[in-house]
Parts: structure tokens; C-alpha cells; sequence
């Protein structure tokens, strides 16, 4: 059973088909975005901008860190550069530059890492980025962004090219439920309540939003009304819906495809331990490497559950 | 608006240089740290770019469009940038006296968020020349007739994005990048040679595809004559392999000190007076 479907939700597109349709549409809107890629584009679809904009895509090759400094020194000229790479390869393959080239002086370039997670399955541990929540996170004046469907990304490519400053945006590779509609709002740092409830709140973001929904749904026939809360920011956090979560349901539960250490689990109870401490549990990958296997396995196998959720919540009740 | 700075005559910008090694060595004696002898090297091809014509600049509109660029990937040797910009007239020669000091934009390494006319924050070696390629490439874009100049260190050229970058701005027949390698034989341990012979510069860059020419980079006149052949070449990246001396322009007083690399420390107040005495 796959991340949503207990509540009904409908398998849509890949987050990051969703980041190749929108900025290719949004290349029309903003022409000075140009796309610097590592030979990934056919993965990451920046290849979809390429194709309809090939004199503003420049392929340097298989050589992220020559990538992401190209793209600072794009961005110094007045162009808006999206730079995008498996998550694996950009924030861990080219740490420095993102550091040097983008992060310090402040270059208005958008980093997007596709791939994350360990949903990505069969191609194995190498390629997942899940530590790189983390790693953009201890950045001084990145943007960090997680979303959990197609309309959701579409939404984020633009807020992220309109912010004027560098993103990290998190995408991943195989389709994901469907959880908003084009009437949404979002907003860079603002968090989106998906379902009400005054028991607990369970924050997540990427697919297992999906996840939180469907533990939602469970924990209703016990009688549990949970709050699930799409925490697509994570960086600048909405601590003012987790001080309200905090206030108004006494216990929150995060989940996360990413590590135990730096991601949203982290960001969340840094925030809630100073605002108003309350019990808290974590969903996450842990504290290894995974191994290869095909994603639903994977994610079972891992606790990337609705299951694992519940658990979590009925150990903060 | 335009600007294009004045290119002085060949006795005036000999002189110039003299004024950028009395800089370098007043601004760290005064800071009690930095660079100074691997600004030293690269002082004739900073003066050659800054004052001898080949670079548009204007100091009152630093973020004039269709400046030029000026990197500086051995951006431990930003002392040589404050001088020529200083100079040049961004700032008084007073101001970068405050060097390396809590609280003063003259940062250790160039900080391009602190100081108008930086045009990249280098620090992290490996880097110059990937952002100079994106920049020139920006400038394609902008239709602005903008030219990159990235200088490089020859211990840096130990790095491998410096070689990625070499194969991608051949790829974009990048002839408005010009690459000045200042290969003055020193790193922090000791000679490039010994640390990790890279063998020839020229045959190795040359082989990617880029223009190159391998010169005395101590010598002015050399300097101008390779600056003003690689202008003519359009079609592709330039590289001037700049053989330079480390310390050039004092090694007397480097040599009495019994340390010519002198890495990474700035001369007492003492040798610093015997060093501007042989600059006067």
C-alpha cells in the first residue's frame, strides 16, 4: 500500500517531473533563469527547461563542483541560475562550492537536488541524499525547501524564483499522492495544515505527508484526532504553527524521509524545546546508510510508515 | 555609462608596481598577518590588467554592467587587489591599512558581500575559474562585450575542479575568459615541485584546447605584450602561465630573512623598513 492510499489519495507525478514541467513554463516569465547541469537533466528534468530554452542550459558536464561554482558566477551577472543534480551529488559531491561560491556571498542561485531519499529503491544507498536536508540546513542564509506532491512543486519552483537569494529545493524521484489543488496556497516559510485535529499534530514534508495523512486517518477510528501539518520550509522554519501545534494538541510527532540528525526532526525540536516544550517523537531513516530494494520495500523495511507514525503518536499520547 | 581606465605608459605603470609592493608590505606589517609574498608575485600581471588598459572599470559605478571582471582565485593574496583598487580609486590608500582588523571590509580573503568592486569571494582554492566561466558566460548572455580575468596559483592548479573547468570553458569557446596562472614554484609546504609535480602548465592547458603562452610574469613588458596577444584571440579561452618569483621585488630582504617562500606572514616592522627602502 503506498503513502496515501488509505485516505484515498491518488498517485500523481514525480516531484521532480512536476520542477521540469514548471520551469519550463515559468522560462517564458523569467527570462534570465538559466539551468547549469551534470549531465543528470533527462533525470532531474531540467532537461525539459533545455529543450524549450537551449541558449539559457549549459551542461559542464559530469563535474558538480566546476557546476555549482559556474552557476555563482552566473548568478553575479544578474541571472537567476537553477543548478540541479541527484541530492546525493550536489550537497555532498560539491559542499564547498555550494559554501563558497553560493552560500557566503549570498548568490541567487537555486540548488535543487533530486532523488532524495531512500524511495529512490533498486539504484541503492550511494545515490540517496539523506543527509542532505542536513547539510543545506547548517548553510547561514539558505533557503531549505521539502515538497510532498506535483501542484505543491510546481507552487515552490516559482515562490524559489522569486525569492532573491539561494534555495536548496528537495525533490524525489518516483510519483508521489496527490495532496493539494491549483487553489492552495504556498508560501516560502509558511507552513500548510493538511488536516485539523486537536490530540496531536504530526509534522512531516516530502512523501510522507502522504504518510501522516493515512496515520491521520487510522488514529480516527481509535478516536485520536490528529493534526497533520506539510512542513515544506524547513528553513525558515514556521515556528509559529509549531508553537500553536504545541499549545493546541500537547504532544508532536515528526516524520521525515531523511536522517535522524540535522533535518526536520532537529529543526522542530530546537523550535518546540524553546517555545513550549512538550513530549515529541521521530519518524525517520535513523542513523545508517539503506541499501538497495525496491522503494515500498524500502520504506517498510526503514519505518517510513503510516504505521510507524501511529506508533509514534500513541508513544506521545 | 562607460569607463575604460586610462593605460598608462610603460615608465608610469613600472612605477605604479612599486606603489602596489609598498602597499602590500605596509598594509600586512600593519595587519601582523597575511600574504605579502604571494602578492608579490603577482604584482606585474594585477598592474598590467588594472592600469596598463585591458580592463574596463569604473570605481564610482562598481556594479556598472559591462565592467570587466577581475577574479582572484589565490584569494590569499588579496592584499595585491586592495592595492590596485585602492589606486584605482575605490577606496583611499589609507582605508586598507585597516586589513584583516574586526570591524574592516578588507577581510583576509576577498568578500565580495563587504566590499563593492570584489567581484568573488575566494578563500576556498580550486574555485576562480568555474565562477569566472559562469560569469563570462553571463556576459554572452547580457550581450555586454564584459572579458574575465581569473588569476590563478600555481600550487591551486593542484585542484580538480580547476581541470574541470578548463575542459567546460573550452567546450563554450569561452574567448572572453583570460586565465593568468601565477606560477611563482611555492606553496605552504615548500616548492610545487616537490609537493606535486604537475610537469608543464602550458602543455597541459594547451592540450584542452585554450590559447597559451608561458612568459616571465616578473617582467612588465612582457606582461603587456601577452595580455595584448591574448586579447586578440576571441574564439577561445586564454592562459598566460605567468612564471613568477615569490616575494618578487624584495627578495633581498626574503633571502636575509633565510626564508624564500615566507608563506603566509607578514615581514617584521624592521625587514618591512629594509624592504620599502629597496621599493623607494
Amino acid at each position: 500500500m503506498y503513502l496515501g492510499e488509505l485516505s484515498g489519495l491518488k498517485i500523481g507525478q514525480a516531484t521532480r517531473d512536476a520542477f521540469g514541467d514548471a520551469l519550463k513554463e515559468l522560462g517564458e516569465q523569467f527570462p534570465t533563469v538559466v539551468t547549469v547541469d551534470g549531465d543528470v537533466g533527462n533525470s532531474t528534468r531540467t532537461e525539459v527547461f533545455a529543450k524549450a530554452h537551449p541558449d539559457r542550459a549549459f551542461n559542464v558536464g559530469i563535474a558538480e563542483s566546476n557546476m555549482v561554482s559556474v552557476a555563482g558566477g552566473l548568478a553575479s551577472t544578474g541571472h537567476i541560475p537553477v543548478v540541479a543534480s541527484f541530492a546525493a551529488f550536489l550537497m555532498c559531491n560539491a559542499y564547498d562550492q555550494i559554501r563558497m561560491s553560493i552560500a557566503f556571498p549570498g548568490m541567487n542561485v537555486k540548488m535543487v537536488g533530486t532523488h532524495a531519499g531512500i524511495s529512490i529503491g533498486e539504484d541503492g544507498p550511494s545515490q540517496m541524499g539523506i543527509e542532505d536536508v542536513s547539510l543545506a540546513c547548517s548553510l547561514p542564509g539558505v533557503v531549505v525547501m521539502v515538497t510532498a506532491d506535483a501542484v505543491s512543486t510546481k507552487a515552490a519552483t516559482k515562490a524559489m524564483l522569486e525569492y532573491e537569494g539561494p534555495v536548496y529545493l528537495r525533490l524525489g524521484r518516483p510519483g508521489v499522492s496527490e495532496i493539494y489543488t491549483d487553489s492552495d496556497s504556498f508560501e516560502i516559510g509558511k507552513a500548510n495544515t493538511v488536516r485539523e485535529g486537536d490530540d496531536v499534530t504530526i509534522i512531516a514534508n516530502g512523501l510522507m505527508v502522504a504518510g501522516a495523512i493515512d496515520a491521520a486517518t487510522k488514529l480516527a477510528e481509535d478516536g485520536i484526532s490528529a493534526r497533520v501539518i506539510d512542513m515544506h520550509t524547513i528553513k525558515p522554519l514556521d515556528t509559529d504553527a509549531i508553537a500553536k501545534a504545541a499549545r493546541e494538541t500537547g504532544a508532536i510527532v515528526v516524520a521525515e524521509e531523511h536522517l535522524a540528525h540535522g533535518g526536520l526532526g532537529s529543526a522542530v525540536s530546537m523550535a518546540v524545546s524553546q517555545i513550549d516544550p512538550v513530549p515529541m517523537a521521530y519518524v525517520n531513516v535513523g542513523d545508517c546508510f539503506a541499501e538497495s530494494g525496491d522503494p515500498q520495500g524500502l520504506l517498510d523495511k526503514y519505518g517510513l510508515t503510516a504505521d510507524a507514525i501511529v506508533e509514534a503518536v500513541k508513544k506521545v499520547k | 555609462m562607460a569607463a575604460q581606465a586610462n593605460a598608462l605608459s610603460m615608465e608610469e605603470l613600472k612605477e605604479k608596481g612599486k606603489v602596489l609592493r609598498r602597499l602590500i608590505i605596509k598594509m600586512t606589517t600593519e595587519a601582523g598577518s597575511g600574504h605579502p609574498s604571494s602578492s608579490l608575485s603577482a604584482v606585474e600581471v594585477v598592474n598590467a590588467l588594472w592600469f596598463g588598459g585591458f580592463m574596463k572599470y569604473d570605481p564610482q559605478n562598481p556594479t556598472w554592467e559591462a565592467r570587466d571582471r577581475f577574479i582572484l582565485s589565490k584569494g590569499h593574496a588579496v592584499p595585491v587587489l586592495y592595492a590596485a583598487m585602492a589606486e584605482a580609486g575605490y577606496f583611499s590608500t589609507d582605508d586598507v591599512m585597516t586589513l584583516r582588523k574586526l570591524g574592516s571590509p578588507f577581510e583576509g580573503h576577498p568578500n565580495m558581500k563587504r566590499l563593492p568592486g570584489i567581484e568573488a569571494s575566494t578563500g576556498s582554492l580550486g574555485q576562480g575559474l568555474s565562477l569566472g566561466i559562469g560569469q563570462a558566460l553571463g556576459a554572452r548572455l547580457n550581450k555586454n562585450g564584459a572579458n574575465v580575468f581569473v588569476v590563478i596559483g600555481d600550487g591551486e592548479m593542484e585542484e580538480g575542479q580547476v581541470w574541470e573547468a578548463l575542459a567546460a570553458a573550452e567546450k563554450y569557446k569561452l574567448g572572453n575568459l583570460t586565465a593568468i596562472i601565477d606560477q611563482n614554484g611555492y606553496q605552504q609546504t615548500g616548492a610545487t615541485k616537490d609537493v606535486l609535480d604537475m610537469g608543464s602548465f602550458e602543455d597541459k592547458i594547451a592540450a584542452f584546447g585554450w590559447h597559451t603562452q608561458t612568459i616571465n610574469g616578473n617582467c612588465q613588458e612582457t606582461v603587456v605584450e601577452a595580455l595584448e596577444a591574448a586579447a586578440k584571440v576571441t574564439d577561445r579561452p586564454k592562459a598566460i602561465i605567468s612564471q613568477t618569483k615569490k616575494g618578487y621585488g624584495i627578495l633581498p630582504v626574503l633571502e636575509e630573512a633565510g626564508d624564500t617562500n615566507y608563506h603566509g606572514k607578514p615581514l617584521s616592522p624592521e625587514l618591512a623598513e629594509k624592504a620599502l627602502a629597496l621599493l623607494s
